[in-house]
């Protein structure tokens, strides 16, 4: 669905992404994971076909996004972040009328756009279809922004941020949203979040997004398994703190103890790396401005 | 492929708009209250005999304020709703959905025009009801008709393009209220533009503003009024020349600005419009 190769970015002299390469396949949930920042949504907007990259290769649905043709802005679906547009259109009204440009590309087998009661009820808002936008709670306008998203029923649908403002519940129901979506519809979705638990909720596949380039591309199964293959030993001898990275702790500390200076250990601690603790140091560099360091960091952490 | 269908979902959408906009009372009370500065400034001087001629106050000024309106309101309406729906995202939503921007940009049309029906009748419906002499000729609401089409198409491309230009929201107001005040002022609405300095005159002969109001006027007006225009005559030919550039030049021109400010549109100029929105002081 999505093929990227070399993907570069510079606004001005700043280098925001020094060559991305990633591949979304059909029926993929994928998370764009990343500090903010890290060009999360430069990216994003770039496949979108709503920004122009400096350099790279690009292949999403089979086109160049940066030239692509009103029959691919069919096929795919941007959920967008609303302010306060059309604050008079009410929820029915505004799908009636964006999912009417639709009308034309639909097919037997994938009947577009999507039934407008269906839908308002897929999102919770039947109740509302009638009210005024200006009206709507952030949450619910949130979910209305879904809603327009995937009217026209995308094969590939991309999310920036979708949770951001929200509270946990309005975030619970929302991933339920997605997955359901990426169950019944069977719609490819690629979302960009710098939180790293929903990414680990939501996808099938994360890509950490860091220096200007992807550092990790992996399950988030694996990538945990991964980072947690490297475990700190930390012990004293004499009142000396000594530290050892190592990928087999239990090894080590018997090895220690029955070594020579075995009986003189104290403050003996293991601590297993989880990928929490790769991310959030991986964060804290980048927002300190080791943007280079912080990526390098993660690479060595989850190799 | 398919933009016929798009047209037709805009003109929809223009429709829809002007509907809700009428229904609600902010903009309702908009219509009222130009409406009533408008006749309650005809009507506190009905009785002002116009130098040079036999006409009163209301008959001569009001051609010229329906033409301000309309100038007004077709510069000024689509400067302010492009620059607010492409902050807003209104523009960034019709860009994802496939031949969108055809759609919206129909719908601004048809909304801006439909606009002008309660502003015109508001204002024409008390005054033909409070003053005499209003209309010199039947046939001049013909004239009425043609002067306005053309100069909607003369004047809206200029909202549209300041719409399209202007950085922020705020700044239509010094981009775009300003130079149409100031316009509006030297455009022989107020005091006859033959008064003024020379440079003044050929300014404002060169905008549509002059002639619409001067298209309005010799719709109106007996034939003997021309003798208080420059020249002494309706110029019919050069108003239709002059309006009719303006159109020409427009619907060329636009169609070029709005294609740049659209494809400039991402989600992070939204976002970045909205942090701007929240942060007054800067």
């Amino acid at each position: 669905m999505i093929e990227v190769r070399d993907l570069r970015m510079r606004y001005g002299d700043k280098d925001v992404l020094t060559g991305v390469d990633f591949a979304v396949h059909a029926d993929e949930v994928v998370c764009l994971l990343g500090p903010n920042g890290a060009g999360k949504t430069t990216t994003i907007e770039i496949l979108e076909g709503f920004r122009i990259r400096s350099a790279g290769e690009i292949d999403v649905l089979g086109q160049d996004p940066a030239h692509a043709t009103e029959d691919w802005r069919a096929r795919t679906g941007v959920v967008l972040q609303s302010w306060r547009d059309h604050p008079r259109w009410t929820p029915r009204r505004l799908l009636t009328q964006l999912g009417g440009y639709y009308v034309p590309y639909s097919t037997p087998e994938r009947p577009r756009p999507h039934d407008i009661d269906l839908l308002l009820e897929t999102v919770g808002l039947t109740g509302l279809a009638d009210n005024k936008l200006t009206t709507l709670s952030g949450g619910q306008r949130r979910r209305l922004d879904v809603a327009i998203g995937i009217i026209g029923r995308p094969d590939l649908l991309f999310l920036d941020e979708p949770t951001a403002g929200f509270d946990p519940q309005a975030r619970r129901e929302f991933h339920q949203l997605v997955q359901r979506l990426a169950e019944l519809e069977h719609t490819t979705i690629l979302l960009t979040t710098h939180d790293l638990d929903e990414a680990e909720k939501l996808a099938d596949r994360v890509l950490v997004l860091a220096g200007g380039r992807i550092v990790a591309d992996d399950s988030p199964g694996s990538l945990a398994s991964r980072v947690a293959g490297e475990s700190e030993v930390r012990w004293s001898v004499d009142g000396q703190r000594r530290l050892q990275s190592t990928d087999d702790p239990t090894a080590f500390v018997r090895d220690l103890l029955r070594g020579p200076d075995g009986d003189l250990v104290k403050d003996l601690d293991i601590r297993r790396a989880s990928l929490e603790d790769a991310y959030l140091s991986l964060v804290q560099q980048h927002e300190a401005g080791h943007t280079e360091a912080a990526a390098r960091l993660f690479t060595e952490v989850t190799r | 492929m398919r933009p016929t269908h798009a047209i037709r979902l805009g003109l929809r959408r223009g429709r829809l708009e002007f509907v809700q906009s009428i229904r609600s009372t902010q903009d309702q009370g908009f219509y009222l209250f130009t409406a009533f500065l408008a006749v309650g400034y005809l009507f506190l001087r009905r009785d002002t005999e116009v130098a040079g001629t036999d006409l009163l106050l209301p008959s001569v000024a009001l051609p010229s304020i329906l033409g301000a309106f309309v100038a007004f309101g077709v510069v000024i309406g689509p400067a302010y709703t492009l620059a607010m729906e492409k902050e807003d995202g209104t523009l960034l939503r019709h860009k994802a959905v496939p031949h969108g921007l055809a759609g919206y940009f129909t719908g601004q049309l048809v909304f801006q025009t439909l606009n002008l029906v309660p502003q015109m009748v508001t204002i024409l419906v008390p005054s033909l009801l409070l003053f005499d002499n209003l209309m010199a000729d039947p046939s001049g609401w013909v004239t009425v008709v043609w002067v306005l089409l053309l100069g909607i198409l003369a004047a809206m491309p200029i909202g549209m393009v300041i719409g399209a230009l202007v950085p922020s929201t705020q700044k239509v107001g010094t981009w775009g209220m300003l130079p149409v005040m100031v316009l509006a002022g030297i455009s022989g609405i107020f005091y006859p533009l033959q008064q003024l300095w020379g440079w003044v005159q050929v300014v404002a002969q060169v905008f549509p503003m002059y002639w619409l109001g001067l298209g309005m006027r010799s719709a109106f007006l007996p034939d003997e009024a021309a003798a208080l225009e420059i020249g002494g005559s309706w110029r019919t030919l050069e108003t239709v020349a002059v309006l009719g550039t303006w159109a020409v030049v427009g619907a060329v021109l636009t169609p070029v600005v709005l294609r740049r400010m659209s494809r400039r549109s991402t989600g992070s100029q939204v976002q970045a419009a909205k942090e701007a929105a929240v942060q007054w002081v800067r």
